[in-house]
């Protein structure tokens, strides 16, 4: 077979020498090698005292945006749910009752968006998909649970905070303080 | 009673009882075990009579080495299955009280013709010589070193000559599959 | 008949700290394989438990007497309580003639530093290294579980191959110093030149304390020849029915004959509480303090000597069970005893001239 990289090592197959069949000179080898990883640098970091800064463009868990009134955006369409290859979004529509204009943006709503995290990839095609810039990926990665129910995430669990309420949970959740 | 004494009586009881029960046990693994305890008495007793090395080299190659493979043996045996019937026949029964009288007979005269056991007291009476503990240094390994390779180098040389046989003999079993 | 009560008290004060430390080297080995096994692997070790993780080994030990204390059922009560405490017995019972440095005076009484000077000492640790095998072979069989038998038998008959070149090794180094005790032994090594460095019998004796080494690392049962424990491949081991302290025990005990072997080790071949390049019977003057510049010129050499076999475990992968017999019974008592007709033949040639 042709080498498709100059990096593979043929295999020796010749009879040891006598030094290698002594064994020991092969052990100091192996030995100074690992000595001399005593004075390497550790790529090991003391985890809750320090982290790592996340990539600019790292994808964790989604957020439904709400405009600066604190009306929610989603009005589901379904392009997000269409758009996605894991199928891990579903949701209900509704329509805006006269009186909800403080809540809804649009006049049909989302009654019920789930987002299932165990079948999310987080490859961020909903939130390109979006038209009303409603969904978007955060920062923040997906915590670890106990049992499966418990990583759909529901509406409630998936809204940012309400701008007029809690101006600085909403700021905090943009990424803008 | 010195301290001496009280060592020597204790040792003695350890080595008796310890006997009895190599015999009495049902399990031979408990057998072994109690063998080993009539090991370290005996060890003691060695080191009592001032003769070090004969009590190390008891424990090294009786306790230590011999022992070990019995185990083994027995270990390895059919051990969930009960200890066989005593259903002997009579020639073995006869066999085993022959043989066993013979040795008894042999130790007896032992004792009796060894005549330093008894001396005779200032009144002209056979009296027990008093046993005498931690004189003399024929145990010690430069002195029973030098006497096994003047005096008795021939018996010393012939044992050797046996040892060697009988591996050879193993080997041969062993090669034979 | 009088008892001289002092000297039972100095012997009895003596075991006492002999045994206290090496419990605590002991613990604290545990605490340098973790930190030595992370430095060697790029990693950082324990770090959470007090300054540098230092308080880990109580952790550990508090975590193991938390357990839940398993016997087994079918196992036989007696001798699985028993397997794991000869392990221990054994393990600190060669400490009694190793000594430890050279005499200290305490009260106007000159103290040996060694708890027994007898004349067999190096038979004496033979003895004892011999009984270690039924502290394993005990408790693998009273567990009643055909997998901790086969690795007590598989553990007994690799530490009765190897005490066989450990022993023949040593006769080569017997034959030059001419004395079993072991005070002896490190006195001879103290008198050579260079302030007793070039009196070190490792210098004589290169290949006696190769062969030494290497059984001592099976006799501990340290890799590469950790067969009777390898966790990851052949099932646990003879102490596979064991929890809580037992376990602890088992695997205390293995700690303890490492720092053991070390220190005896160090006493034959690397002359004991020499201090190298430093004359001491010309600071004969200083005391108690020449007694202490011996302790830590011994501390040093055990200490190497623990690094030694931590650092040969996180680099050597295990042998193969044929392996091991292999080298034990063809190449290491082979060349044992090369190596003790040729040291027979040459103190034989020298005593000759």
């Amino acid at each position: 077979m042709q080498a498709l990289t100059n990096r593979a090592k043929v295999v020796d197959r010749k009879p040891m020498t006598f030094i290698e069949r002594l064994y020991l000179w092969n052990i100091l080898k192996g030995m100074f090698i690992t000595f001399s990883h005593i004075f390497k640098k550790r790529p090991t970091i003391n985890y809750p005292e320090k982290k790592r800064p996340f990539s600019p463009v790292f994808r964790g868990l989604h957020v439904l945006n709400r405009d600066e009134e604190g009306r929610e955006r989603c009005t589901a369409c379904g392009l997000c749910a269409l758009a996605c290859p894991a199928e891990a979004i579903t949701m209900e529509a509704a329509e805006r009752k006269i009186g909800e204009e403080h809540l809804y943006r649009e006049e049909k709503y989302a009654a019920r968006y789930e987002v299932n995290m165990l079948r999310c990839i987080f490859c961020g095609l909903c939130e390109e998909a979006c038209p009303k810039d409603a969904v978007y990926l955060s920062e923040t990665p997906a915590p670890p649970n106990f049992t499966r129910e418990s990583f759909i995430y529901k509406k409630e669990d998936l809204l940012i905070p309400d701008p007029t309420k809690e101006p600085e949970a909403f700021k905090k959740a943009k990424g803008l303080s | 009673m010195s301290i001496t004494e009280i060592v020597f009586w204790f040792l003695s009881g350890l080595a008796l009882v310890s006997a009895i029960m190599v015999l009495l046990s049902k399990n031979p693994v408990h057998s072994v075990l109690w063998l080993i305890a009539v090991f370290f008495a005996i060890s003691g007793h060695y080191i009592l009579l001032n003769a070090q090395f004969l009590a190390i080299v008891n424990l090294i190659v009786y306790a230590g080495a011999i022992m070990v493979l019995f185990l083994f043996v027995i270990m390895l045996m059919n051990q969930g299955s009960e200890p066989e019937p005593r259903s002997k026949s009579m020639w073995i029964k006869m066999a085993g009280a022959i043989s066993g009288g013979s040795l008894l007979l042999v130790m007896v005269a032992v004792i009796r013709q060894s005549a330093n056991l008894v001396v005779r007291n200032e009144a002209n009476d056979i009296v027990p010589k008093e046993a005498v503990a931690r004189v003399g240094d024929i145990g010690l390994i430069e002195k029973l070193g030098n006497v096994l390779f003047t005096e008795y180098v021939v018996p010393f040389e012939i044992s050797s000559v046996l040892f060697l046989s009988a591996m050879v003999g193993a080997v041969v079993i062993g090669k034979k599959e | 008949m009088n008892i001289d009560w002092i000297l039972v008290l100095e012997k009895f004060l003596l075991i006492a700290t002999v045994v206290t430390i090496s419990l605590v080297i002991a613990m604290y080995e545990t605490w340098s394989e973790r930190k030595i096994a992370a430095l060697l692997q790029d990693r950082r070790g324990p770090t959470r438990a007090g300054p540098f993780g230092l308080f880990q080994p109580l952790a550990d030990g508090l975590k193991l007497f938390m357990k839940e204390e398993i016997i087994p059922n079918s196992a036989n009560r007696f001798l699985f309580i028993l397997g794991p405490c000869l392990a221990m017995m054994a393990a600190m019972m060669t400490s009694a003639v190793i000594p430890f440095g050279g005499t200290i005076e305490v009260a106007g009484r000159q103290v040996d530093l060694q708890v027994a000077d007898v004349n067999i000492g190096v038979l004496y640790v033979f003895a004892v290294v011999s009984l270690g095998v039924y502290g394993i072979m005990i408790g693998g069989w009273a567990s009643n579980n055909k997998f901790s038998l086969m690795a007590a038998l598989r553990a007994a008959s690799q530490a009765i191959s190897y005490e066989l070149a450990m022993g023949l090794s040593l006769i080569a180094l017997l034959f030059m110093s001419g004395s079993l005790s072991m005070r002896d032994i490190v006195t001879q090594q103290m008198a050579g030149d260079w302030g007793g460095f070039l009196g070190w019998n490792v210098l004589y004796q290169p290949l006696g304390f190769l062969i030494f080494l290497i059984a001592a690392f099976a006799e501990c049962n340290r890799t590469p020849f950790d067969l009777p424990e390898a966790e990851n491949e052949l099932n646990f081991g003879y102490h596979q029915e064991y929890s809580s302290m037992k376990l602890g025990f088992y695997l205390f005990a293995e700690y303890i004959n490492m720092f053991i072997s070390s220190v005896i080790m160090a006493t034959l071949f690397f002359g004991g509480y020499d201090m190298p390049f430093f004359n001491e019977s010309a600071h004969a003057h200083w005391g108690n303090w020449l007694a202490l510049v011996g302790i830590i010129a011994l501390t040093l050499k055990v200490g190497f000597f623990i690094f030694l076999f931590m650092w040969v475990r996180w680099t050597i992968p295990r042998f193969r069970y044929d392996q091991l017999m292999n080298l034990g019974w063809k190449k290491l008592v082979p060349l044992a005893l090369a190596n003790m007709v040729i040291t027979g033949a040459v103190v034989l040639w020298l005593n000759d001239k």
